[in-house]
């Protein structure tokens, strides 16, 4: 764990400004863990908003939906904030923004549903995990063992993301009501809340809430990693190699659990979502409510002007977000936020060698000894890596962040990580 | 569009910290007890000082050069190797023999393993015990403070040694450094407040100086009086390059385990050994054996002292 500038100033309760829709819209058939969607539209087709135009190939995955009415113009390679590049619908706008109809649900309907109508509902959402990981939703609220305890991920603690902590206080009541509903249909007797207290508009929204308990969390990085969650708010920690769920535990991040709302309750599928718009070039950083597949050159000209040309433009947060080669990449589910930085930030820093100041072993959140996995993995020694728990690693990024020597402590863990698989 | 945009792995902000910012950092914690050697020796541990840092950076520069790595001089770390040396030197030696001491601690101490973060001793350490292997008569002969005519003295732990009664030597002038000795090692005033200044900047963890130091006062109180339990464990902390040694020498992050178990461990086992040697060996002074013993354990104390990793046991 490590203290962190938290850099949230810029965009810090600033209500969330809706993005007017794109003229064209990017839609990646993959948004999420696992299996590319089949296209289920033709170039030349016309397609409302909210429509599905991609469906699954396999359990683990999540349908894609368009974001705005129009034309499919194209299905092709398209530049991907995740993957580089990927299989991308390419919607062009009518500019009526003709939704499909949502299926609205009143209070008494959505006290009848049960757990497998949750899992239908969501699955057919397109809804994953919002925080960043995108795993898809309906798979996680299927878990192969009985929960007791739900855990709602609102620790945000990257540095620079408001995004979730702009949701927390506007959409606390849909936030507490999807709760809520996941807890009947999943039979989960607790629910907590984990709310850094540098978010005290969050804390203060739940902390009246009926059923849900706010647990305030010191904000230090990386407070949200699901491991170091369950940690602090249970005092328990789920045992190597396992998940959430077999200890009883079902983490869900704050805006995954708003979509939820938003589709049971209104119909929505997930087709926007909070972006912090946010770093030193900006002259406006803002929290928008984008459409999905906006690329992020449009996020940036509202937000603008710029004061400086970025050096590097990050999708995500600064210590586990993905540095981009280009403004075309569109917003996908599980983009929580957009960093410009600089060319002095994304300055890169020389290696020297490793002086064992140790610094990464007390930072580790999960207890390993990076530099010594570094070492080992630069001379691939892939047994030693194994051994010093490699795998173990959560990729938070604290080794690079503190070492002194700028060693690339995570990069040579990672390729170990990948390595030890094999 | 946006072009010539930057790409690398995550993360993408660093802690602003480096390697020259820390060694530095220590570098100037080691000027107040430079300075309190230079008012009780007189302009002599200021020469003796200059000639070894001076030897150290040029030893470190010619090498870099010569094996064509990346010229690491201006990170520090030969300055303080030069100092460390200095500070275990006698004020009254010829100038050559901290040039000596220097070019020996950089080139075998460090350069042969592989230059930086590569040494197993601690450099200054190497350089220290050749000298008194191959000089011991300058190596021990000291002088008296404030007495510019250079009269020698011995230190009060060689007084012990030879049975001789100590004169009138108090705790306060022990810790202000009113004896013979090394010229950085005897004001302990100045050598704590350096220290504080690395604790304050979380340079250094309380782990290794603070096992040390208690361990062997322990051990002394317990052993190094005439029945058990009589021994004058205060004298020993004070004296001798105790405090130097557990602060800033035992504490080089290279050749001292990584965690927190380990650094203890490590602190038990160099204030054993130096009480043993102190009471028992040969020598008046074991500090720096017991620093460099305990540096070739490093590896197997890092092996069996892991950190518990996350979800075991």
């Amino acid at each position: 764990m490590v203290r962190l500038a938290e850099n949230k100033h810029h965009s810090e309760n600033k209500p969330a400004q809706r993005l007017p829709s794109p003229f064209k819209a990017y839609i990646p058939l993959i948004q999420h863990l696992g299996k590319l969607c089949n296209p289920e539209v033709r170039v030349g087709d016309l397609v409302r908003r909210g429509q599905r135009i991609g469906n699954i190939a396999a359990h683990v995955s999540a349908p894609v939906h368009a974001s705005i009415s129009g034309k499919v113009m194209a299905i092709t390679d398209w530049p991907h904030p995740v993957l580089g590049r990927a299989k991308t619908i390419i919607v062009e706008g009518d500019g009526q923004d003709n939704p499909v109809e949502f299926r609205q649900r009143s209070q008494p309907e959505v006290d009848k549903l049960t757990a497998q109508d949750l899992r239908g509902i969501v699955l057919d959402a397109g809804i994953v995990g919002m925080g960043g990981a995108s795993f898809p939703t309906h798979v996680k609220l299927n878990p192969a063992k009985p929960v007791d305890t739900l855990i709602l991920n609102g620790a945000e603690c990257e540095p620079y993301l408001t995004a979730d902590a702009c949701l927390m206080a506007e959409k606390t009541a849909q936030i507490c009501a999807s709760a809520a509903l996941i807890a009947r249909c999943l039979e989960i007797k607790n629910i907590y809340i984990g709310i850094e207290k540098n978010k005290p508009e969050a804390i203060k929204a739940f902390s009246n809430q009926p059923g849900i308990k706010v647990k305030i969390l010191p904000a230090d990085y990386p407070q949200g990693g699901e491991k170091q969650l369950i940690k602090n708010i249970l005092g328990k920690e789920i045992p190597r190699g396992k998940l959430p769920f077999d200890i009883g535990v079902l983490v869900q991040n704050v805006a995954t659990v708003n979509a939820i709302y938003e589709t049971v309750y209104l119909g929505k599928p997930l087709i926007e979502r909070i972006v912090t718009v946010a770093g030193s070039c900006l002259e406006n950083p803002a929290n928008l409510l984008v459409r999905v597949g906006t690329p992020i050159k449009e996020l940036i000209e509202f937000c603008g002007p710029l004061k400086e040309p970025p050096a590097k433009i990050i999708m995500g947060g600064p210590m586990m977000g993905i540095a981009q080669y280009t403004d075309e990449v569109p917003v996908i589910k599980s983009s929580s936020g957009l960093l410009l930085l600089n060319k002095k930030e994304a300055k890169c820093l020389n290696e020297d060698p490793c002086i064992r100041c140790a610094a990464c072993v007390r930072g580790c959140p999960v207890g390993l000894m990076p530099c010594q996995i570094n070492l080992a993995s630069e001379k691939l020694l892939w047994n030693l890596t194994k051994e010093y728990g490699a795998s173990d690693c959560i990729e938070c990024g604290i080794c690079n962040y503190v070492c002194p020597s700028n060693r690339r402590l995570l990069q040579t863990i990672k390729r170990a990580k990948l390595e030890v698989v094999k | 569009m946006i072009n010539n945009l930057i790409v690398s792995g995550s993360p993408h902000i660093h802690k602003p910290e480096s390697v020259a910012r820390i060694m530095w950092t220590v570098v100037i914690s080691l000027i107040p007890a430079l300075i309190a050697g230079v008012i009780i020796f007189g302009a002599n541990a200021l020469w003796v000082t200059l000639a070894a840092v001076t030897a150290a950076v040029l030893t470190e520069l010619i090498l870099g050069l010569c094996t064509r790595k990346k010229v690491t001089v201006f990170d520090g770390t030969a300055v303080i190797t030069g100092i460390l040396l200095a500070f275990n030197l006698p004020s009254e030696v010829p100038l050559w023999l901290p040039i000596v001491g220097a070019v020996f601690s950089i080139a075998i101490g460090k350069a042969v393993f592989g230059g930086l973060g590569q040494n197993i001793f601690n450099p200054a350490l190497v350089g220290r015990v050749f000298l008194m292997a191959s000089w011991p008569k300058y190596m021990t002969t000291f002088t008296l403070p404030f007495n510019l005519d250079a009269v020698t003295s011995a230190t009060p732990l060689a007084a012990l040694k030879e049975g001789k009664v100590l004169e009138h030597i108090s705790y306060l002038d022990l810790f202000l450094g009113k004896h013979g000795g090394c010229l950085g090692e005897v004001c302990i005033l100045a050598l704590l407040l350096g220290a504080a200044l690395l604790f304050i900047k979380r340079y250094i963890s309380w782990h290794i100086p603070f096992t040390y130091i208690l361990t062997t006062g322990v051990f002394v109180y317990i052993f190094g009086g005439d029945k058990l339990f009589s021994g004058d464990w205060l004298f020993h902390i004070l004296s001798g390059g105790l405090i130097l040694g557990a602060f800033f020498m035992a504490t080089d992050y290279v050749a001292t385990p990584l965690t927190a178990r380990g650094q203890l461990i490590f602190g038990v086992g160099c204030g054993l050994l130096t009480a043993v040697i102190r009471l028992w060996g040969g020598y008046p002074e074991g500090v720096s054996y017991a620093i460099l013993m305990m540096n070739a354990t490093t590896p197997f104390i890092d092996r069996y002292t892991k950190v518990r990793i996350y979800g075991t046991r």
